[in-house]
């Protein structure tokens, strides 16, 4: 797989389709693409992590919940995630542990504020690949 | 879908173009855009029809989905969209308020002149951005314990005002008098309440912002006097923001929320995002009881950074608040859903208006206006881009008739914010904006591309439509001469 994400263009908000060699792949790199339009990833070091449990009642709300706990994170703790290690996905249950460190101002430069992820132009495709897509108000 | 816009619409007039039941089956009512015919090929190639058509599945809707002259794509309802659902079967979506609920604009008038202002608005510009926090990841000077956050979602401005920031009169002034009834803290997460607590007392960053505009042109010279802005050249301020991440949260929270409810109630819909619930549901109810504590979150926020603006203005000009005179014109939200009474084929039906990126517009009379526009109308606040005007405008008649009490809300954006990033640069848009006499501080240069004029469209074409349209009439004009970016 060439690349982890692209970024998809939006009038007034921006999406993420992202591909993975299976679907733990895609959600990790969703939430990878997530974070890239927060900060710029390559200054973000893995010094802690935090553990993620949820259920939701189909595969396409799993990845709008996951996305939406990683934008909670971020906004309580002040978290940068840069590397995300799904270890159980189902259709309604995910279980990951995510890596990154706290938000320290000289040495990270944040760039967009990610509001939560919506349901519209949602996708989670497995006939080609797997690949996710997902729009963010930001 | 049909080849061309032109295929699909009826032009009403020059201003209005309905899109009929027909393009879409499951549409129940037709749609309605008021825009100008050079306006509609760029709605129309971002899809923001489709988003029209879609808000009009919504069970119970009446009238028209409506959309303003500044829409553009959202996600599921368009932003600049209104759409009223009967109370008593239809339905309230979260999707139709969006993320930042209760997203809205403060305007104070003040007695200072532009030659006043220009030689200190550097000065005034770097104070006002020390005083109030902004940008990605602050938080408030004030921090409230959960008890108090319960209060401020029960009381919104009111709480603020009474914990000494502002003045009584702010809260006469400012829509809904600043809370919201039948706000229920019990109805909020939390994970709201620990996204609010830090959050609250901050502008945020993205489009909020503040601007030190300068009147321009006055269209309604009486209407004006009753807001306070007598002359050419005197100096405004106007605040934006909305309920941070609290109201983010709440979103987030009830769109998964209702989108188990649409099962539950059968309901089918062309887009997951314009998930929903009957209005008189225990989904519905619970929703606007959250909705409302975000609202008055909202307001109380607004309520905060004019009192520090305020603090501002004093110590860069030395003035007190008496000779400064900044008393607060009006307050309006543009994301919201709200419980209002129309007539519907000539009798009362009480119904729920949202209004996402649309700003309520209620005429001179009506009993929602606070007593001293009584006799004009309701102000109406329409912030542009930061390069270009601002315009304060009033509520009408025919807007009562034809949109349910709404008009537009802002410029509307008609370039992404990659595309603005990709062909302009921050600190160029910096440069370009201090050309024109503009002095901008950003907490990020990223952000200021992002914002730049270019990537939205000419609010004097938005205001135009609507002003001609009749659904809002412009009172006043503002230049931007100083802009604080979050």
């Amino acid at each position: 797989m060439e690349k982890d994400f692209e970024i998809l263009d939006h009038t007034a908000d921006v999406g993420i389709i992202a591909y993975g060699a299976d679907l733990k792949q895609a959600f990790a790199n969703a939430a990878k693409g997530l974070f890239s339009l927060i900060t710029e990833l390559d200054d973000v070091e893995e010094v802690l992590y935090r553990d993620i449990e949820l259920t939701t009642s189909d595969e396409e709300s799993l990845l709008v919940a996951w996305l939406n706990e990683l934008v909670y994170r971020f906004d309580t703790e002040g978290v940068l995630f840069k590397r995300f290690d799904i270890t159980q996905l189902g259709d309604t249950r995910l279980k990951a542990r995510s890596y990154g460190e706290k938000v320290d101002s000289s040495r990270h430069s944040l760039k967009t504020g990610v509001k939560g992820a919506t349901y519209h132009m949602l996708k989670v495709d497995k006939t080609d690949g797997f690949r996710v897509q997902v729009l963010f108000d930001i | 879908m049909a080849a061309h816009w032109k295929e699909i619409v009826r032009k009403i007039d020059d201003y209005r173009w309905e899109i009929p039941t027909s393009y879409k089956a499951g549409m129940t009512v037709p749609g309605l855009i008021f825009a100008s015919e050079s306006m509609l090929g760029h709605i129309w190639e971002e899809h923001a029809f489709e988003q029209v058509a879609n808000v009009a599945f919504l069970p119970g809707i009446v009238g028209h989905s409506l959309a303003m002259p500044d829409i553009h794509w959202g996600y599921g309802f368009p932003i600049g969209g209104v759409a009223a659902t009967r109370v008593r079967d239809g339905v309230v979506s979260p999707g139709g308020v969006g993320f930042d609920i209760n997203c809205g604009v403060r305007l104070v008038r003040t007695n200072l002149t532009e030659d006043e202002v220009r030689p200190k608005i550097e000065q005034l510009v770097n104070q006002l951005f020390v005083d109030i926090p902004s940008g990605l990841g602050s938080e408030g000077k004030i921090r409230v314990k959960e008890k108090e956050l319960e209060e401020v979602m029960v009381r919104g401005s009111r709480w603020a005002m009474e914990k000494g920031y502002g003045l009584p009169e702010d809260i006469i002034v400012t829509e809904e008098s600043g809370s919201m009834k039948g706000a229920n803290p019990d109805k909020v997460s939390n994970k709201a309440r620990k996204r609010g607590i830090p959050q609250l007392g901050t502008l945020g960053s993205g489009n909020h912002f503040l601007e030190v505009g300068v009147v321009d042109e006055l269209y309604d010279a009486e209407a004006a006097k009753a807001m306070g802005i007598e002359a050419l050249g005197q100096v405004l301020l106007l605040i934006h923001t909305g309920s941070r991440g609290f109201g983010h949260q709440i979103c987030t929270d009830y769109v998964a929320l209702l989108g188990e409810a649409v099962k539950r109630y059968g309901i089918s819909l062309p887009d997951r995002q314009l998930a929903c619930a009957p209005v008189s549901s225990p989904e519905g109810r619970d929703y606007l009881a959250a909705m409302s504590c975000a609202a008055n979150y909202a307001w109380a926020n607004r309520q905060f950074i004019l009192h520090w603006a305020r603090e501002s203005f004093a110590k860069v000009f030395g003035k007190s608040q008496q000779e400064l005179g900044m008393r607060q014109v009006y307050d309006v939200c543009h994301n919201i859903a709200k419980l209002e009474e129309y007539k519907i084929n000539g009798k009362k039906e009480q119904l729920c208006v949202h209004r996402k990126g649309a700003t309520r517009a209620f005429p001179a009379g009506h009993p929602d206006v606070p007593e001293i526009y009584r006799s004009v109308g309701q102000p109406v606040l329409i912030p542009g881009d930061m390069g270009r005007y601002s315009y304060v405008a009033l509520g009408t008649e025919a807007a009562m008739k034809e949109t349910f009490g709404s008009t537009c809300h802002g410029a509307g954006r008609v370039q992404s914010r990659a595309a603005a990033k990709r062909s302009l640069r921050g600190a160029d848009v910096a440069r370009a904006l201090a050309d024109r006499g503009i002095t901008v501080k950003a907490g990020s240069l990223a952000s200021l591309a992002e914002e730049a004029s270019e990537a939205y469209k000419d609010v004097t074409e938005v205001v135009d439509i609507t002003h001609k349209a009749g659904i809002s009439f412009k009172v006043a004009r503002t230049k931007p001469v100083g802009v604080v970016k979050g």
